[in-house]
Order: C-alpha cells, then sequence, then structure tokens
C-alpha cells in the first residue's frame, strides 16, 4: 500500500529540456521581448497593398524575363559593362594583394614592432568598418563617375580583407620554423622569405581566388552608386522596365560566380 | 677531397629549372593580364578627373566637417526602420533557408536526385545576387518602401544561412540519429529529436551572424528606395549636403559597431 503513491509520483510523460536559454525566468523574459518587439517592428511596416498587387503582373513579367531572357537587343551595354566589371576585379585584386601582403606582415605580432603593428591594424580597421558601396559613393565623388572610381574602392576593401586574414595566417605560423632559419644567422628579411612565406603560401593563394569571387560579386553593386561595371548596366535595364535584359544580366552575373567559385576552389585544392 | 658527383649542381636549388620555368611562365601571365585588364579598363577614364582628386577630397572633406549634429533628430526613425528590415528580413530567410538546408543536405534531403540539386540551385541564386539587386528589382516590381528592403535581405539570407545550416546537419553525429530511430521514432520524430537539438546551437550561431551582416546591409538599401537610412543618406548626397552625410556615416558606423558586440556576445553565449 506504501507503493502506490510512490509509482505515481513518477511522471509518465516526459518534457524535453531546453536546449538553449535553460534558465526559465530569463527564457520568458528574453521570448517575451522578442514578441513585443517583432508586434512593434510589423506595426511600423506600413505595406501599400494596392501597389504591391499591382506589382504582382511586373513581378511575373520579371519571372518570364528571367526565363526567357533576351541577350542580343542590348548585347553591346552588357557586354562593355561585363568587360569593366571583369578588368575592374582582376586590376583590384592585384592591386589589394600587393598593398595587403606588406600591411598583413606589419599586423602579425609576431614579425612586426608595436608602433608598425598598432599603424597596419589601424588601416585593416578602416577599411573594414565601411561598406564598398559607401566607400564607392565617396570615391565616385572624388575621382568621377567610372570604373576607376570602382577599382579604388575594390583594392581598398580588399587590403582589410586580406590583411586581416593574412595576419592572422603568419601568427598561427609554427615558431619552431621561424626560431630553426633565425638560429642560422638569417636576417629579418631572411626569416620572411624562408620561414614565414611558404608557410603562408597556400593560404594566401586560398584567400586571394576567394576575394576574387567576392570582388567579382562587389563589382556588380558598386555600379549602382556609379562605379562602373555590370552594376549600371543593370540598373539601366530596369529603370527602362526592360526585365529580359535584366534577367540576361542576372543570369551573367550567376554564371560568372558559379564558373569563379567552381574553378577558385578547384586551384584551392590543387595548391593547398 | 675536392670530388664532385657527376651531373650535380654546384649550389643548391629550390627548384628544378622546370619548375622554375613553369613559375616564370605563370608569373609573366599574371603580369600580363593585369596590364591588359589595366589597359582595357581605363580605355575611357579622365585622368584630369584623377589627377584632380585629392583637391575634392580635401573638398569634401572640408564640408563634411563639422558634421550636422542636429541631424541625428531627424536619423531616428529611418534608424529603426533600418534595425527593423534587418531582423524582419533575417526571419524571412529563416523561415525559407530552413526547410531549403534540410532538403540540400544529404543526410536529410528525400531524394539526393532531384530534390537536392533545386534546393543547391535555390542556395547559389541566391547567395551570387547581393541585397542592394534584390532591392533594386523589388523596389522595381512591389514598390520602394521597407518591404522592398525586407524581402530583399531575406532573400539574399536565404542563401547564406541555409549553406552553412545545411552544412551543419551533415555534421551531426549519426549514433544519436540510428538510437533515436531505433526507438520506433516516425521521420519528422528523428529530425525533431535526433537532428535539431545537434544543429540547434550552429543555427543561433548563424542567424545572428547573418543578422550582424542585414544590419550592415540594410544601412544602404535605401540607396535604392528600400527604406531605412539610405533614404536619409541619398537625400543628403543629392543636395550635396556633406555635413549631414557626415553624420549619417557616424550612425552608421556606430550602429554597425553595436550590432557586432550584439552578434559576437549572442554567438559566446551560444556556440
Amino acid at each position: 500500500m506504501a507503493e502506490a503513491p510512490m509509482a505515481q509520483s513518477y511522471p509518465t510523460r516526459w518534457k524535453r529540456p531546453p536546449v538553449l536559454l535553460t534558465h526559465p525566468v530569463w527564457r520568458k523574459i528574453i521570448l517575451l521581448g522578442g514578441l513585443v518587439y517583432l508586434v512593434l517592428a510589423i506595426q511600423t511596416v506600413e505595406v501599400d497593398w494596392q501597389r504591391v498587387y499591382l506589382g504582382l503582373e511586373r513581378g511575373w513579367r520579371f519571372v518570364q524575363g528571367f526565363l526567357v531572357p533576351d541577350f542580343t537587343s542590348r548585347w553591346n551595354d552588357i557586354y562593355a559593362g561585363l568587360m569593366e566589371s571583369l578588368t575592374m576585379t582582376v586590376t583590384s585584386t592585384v592591386a589589394g594583394i600587393l598593398i595587403s601582403v606588406p600591411i598583413g606582415i606589419g599586423a602579425a605580432r609576431n614579425l612586426a614592432p608595436a608602433p608598425v603593428y598598432l599603424a597596419c591594424r589601424g588601416i585593416i580597421t578602416v577599411s573594414r568598418s565601411f561598406q564598398e558601396v559607401i566607400i564607392a559613393i565617396l570615391l565616385v565623388a572624388m575621382f568621377g563617375f567610372g570604373p576607376f572610381a570602382g577599382f579604388l574602392t575594390l583594392a581598398f576593401a580588399t587590403i582589410g580583407f586580406l590583411s586581416k586574414l593574412l595576419a592572422e595566417e603568419i601568427e598561427d605560423c609554427d615558431r619552431s620554423q621561424i626560431e630553426a632559419i633565425r638560429a642560422t644567422g638569417a636576417s629579418w628579411w631572411q626569416v620572411v622569405n624562408y620561414a614565414v612565406q611558404p608557410q603562408v603560401m597556400p593560404r594566401l593563394v586560398g584567400l586571394s581566388l576567394y576575394r576574387l569571387d567576392i570582388n567579382f560579386r562587389e563589382s556588380a553593386v558598386i555600379g549602382i552608386v556609379g562605379a562602373g561595371g555590370i552594376g549600371a548596366t543593370l540598373n539601366t535595364a530596369i529603370d527602362r522596365y526592360e526585365y529580359d535584359s535584366a534577367g540576361a544580366v542576372l543570369i551573367i552575373i550567376i554564371a560568372i560566380v558559379l564558373v569563379v567559385e567552381y574553378s577558385s576552389s578547384y586551384i584551392r585544392r590543387w595548391v593547398q | 677531397m675536392n670530388t664532385q658527383v657527376p651531373g650535380a649542381q654546384s649550389s643548391w636549388q629550390f627548384r628544378t629549372p622546370k619548375q622554375t620555368l613553369l613559375r616564370w611562365l605563370g608569373w609573366f601571365w599574371l603580369v600580363a593580364l593585369t596590364v591588359f585588364c589595366w589597359q582595357v579598363m581605363n580605355e575611357n577614364t579622365i585622368w584630369a578627373f584623377v589627377i584632380d582628386a585629392p583637391d575634392q577630397a580635401a573638398d569634401i572633406g572640408d564640408r563634411m566637417f563639422p558634421p550636422a549634429w542636429s541631424y541625428i533628430n531627424n536619423l531616428w526613425e529611418p534608424l529603426w526602420d533600418t534595425i527593423n528590415i534587418a531582423t524582419l528580413g533575417t526571419l524571412l530567410g529563416i523561415l525559407i533557408a530552413v526547410p531549403v538546408a534540410f532538403l540540400a543536405a544529404t543526410n536529410t534531403t528525400p531524394s539526393t536526385r532531384f530534390v537536392r540539386p533545386l534546393a543547391l540551385f535555390i542556395i547559389v541564386a541566391s547567395r551570387s545576387i547581393n541585397s542592394l539587386i534584390w532591392a533594386l528589382l523589388l523596389v522595381a516590381i512591389i514598390g520602394p518602401g521597407l518591404l522592398a528592403g525586407i524581402v530583399a535581405i531575406g532573400l539574399r539570407s536565404i542563401g547564406f544561412i541555409a549553406k552553412l545550416l545545411y552544412e551543419a546537419i551533415e555534421e551531426i553525429d549519426d549514433k544519436q540519429v540510428e538510437a533515436v530511430r531505433a526507438t520506433g521514432a516516425s521521420g519528422a520524430q528523428v529530425i525533431d529529436y535526433a537532428v535539431v537539438p545537434q544543429i540547434l546551437p550552429a543555427f543561433w550561431g548563424i542567424s545572428v551572424f547573418r543578422w550582424d551582416i542585414n544590419i550592415r546591409e540594410s544601412t544602404i538599401l535605401g540607396l535604392v528606395g528600400a527604406g531605412g537610412l539610405g533614404i536619409q543618406l541619398n537625400a543628403s548626397l543629392s543636395t550635396l549636403a556633406w555635413n549631414q552625410v557626415a553624420m549619417i556615416f557616424i550612425v552608421i558606423l556606430g550602429t554597425v559597431v553595436l550590432s557586432e558586440w550584439v552578434s559576437a556576445k549572442v554567438r559566446e553565449a551560444v556556440l
């Protein structure tokens, strides 16, 4: 008779404990806060459903344009934009690598003295904190419209990306190899050349190819603010409501991104 | 003892002559390609503008300083809109990305031959097109405003979240899945009890990371009419009110730094 209440106290149903936010009170507070925010946020979004409904027809035309793209009627514009984008991508990546290698070495704590380190880290922070589009706006205002401003934008953005990752890679280097080379009486340049460079080279090649890929994607965007490239062509096509030409441009962008991505991953595997 | 092995080189070389030649050729092609691209790119560059640039930069810098501090009162509402675009857009992206990720992961997809390529195509298409381009399209289609921005951010986020999430799903521990399946669980129950708990930390980490990126991107979406701070930026740029532009840049920078801090804290707590 004493066993019956004992058996009842065992729960017959199992409730799964939460994986995250295990504290019950905080869980409720955070969930409630999220809900309140959502209600407030959705209330401030004013949607003109009439306009959206009218737009559906245009949306359908865009889908049709994407499915049956028109490469021919604006081919000259598309070709010019594409050439600008591709040349801009190559030159800005090369220039960006050339500048970011010394900055990356300077931003590595194990190779550079403190003042150089701080200066290089400062350059990296400035380059990383602003978006490409904002830099492009400023540079277009300074250098005028066209791919030269785009080239500068992409090169500047490349510096922040590549130097930071290169510096981290150098800091992760195997110390014993550096010490071994230094023990032979090598100068600083020889240490960089014979101990650090062979260790970081595969990674540097991989990162450069990855940045090439990113720069092409970004070159399609900064054209919208006047920095040349295929983005300008796309912007014009959409302004003219030529959705079939816009579809063609988008398909070309997707195809090139795919080709660059696959070939760069192939080269990276081959290098590493 | 001055004997030399026949055929051996007098000095040590790091690479064989053939390797040296190939590397030399590779570098030559790279330089040639760069020079060629430089020539093509700068065919239409007006160098007078480029030479003039330092003066222009000094002029713009002069006009930017001091920033129009009082202009910040016009920026609170666009700032709220910007944060909403990023947050609601991320939520929209998550809603679509989660099923796509499960369809794309080799261990949860119903069919590797038909469904998986389709899911991978969705991921690639979403990833290749920047959110500013999505916004450009959507403003033309559904009209300017917050909705276009939210949908643009959502569409761009699908590829990012789905790609990282399906990679996380493919890396889960199979033993747990087997154990749950051995209890007689259905397919949905296996996903609920064996897969989801394993990927939940990764899922929150990815989502917050994307939210952080989306805050950055939503600050400029207004340039093409999709709401937020970018609209004010566009207005100030077109009236050449550089001191207002400077103030907007300061607000954008502050928002980005803050969102990065929040995202780092959340990821630290989750992972």
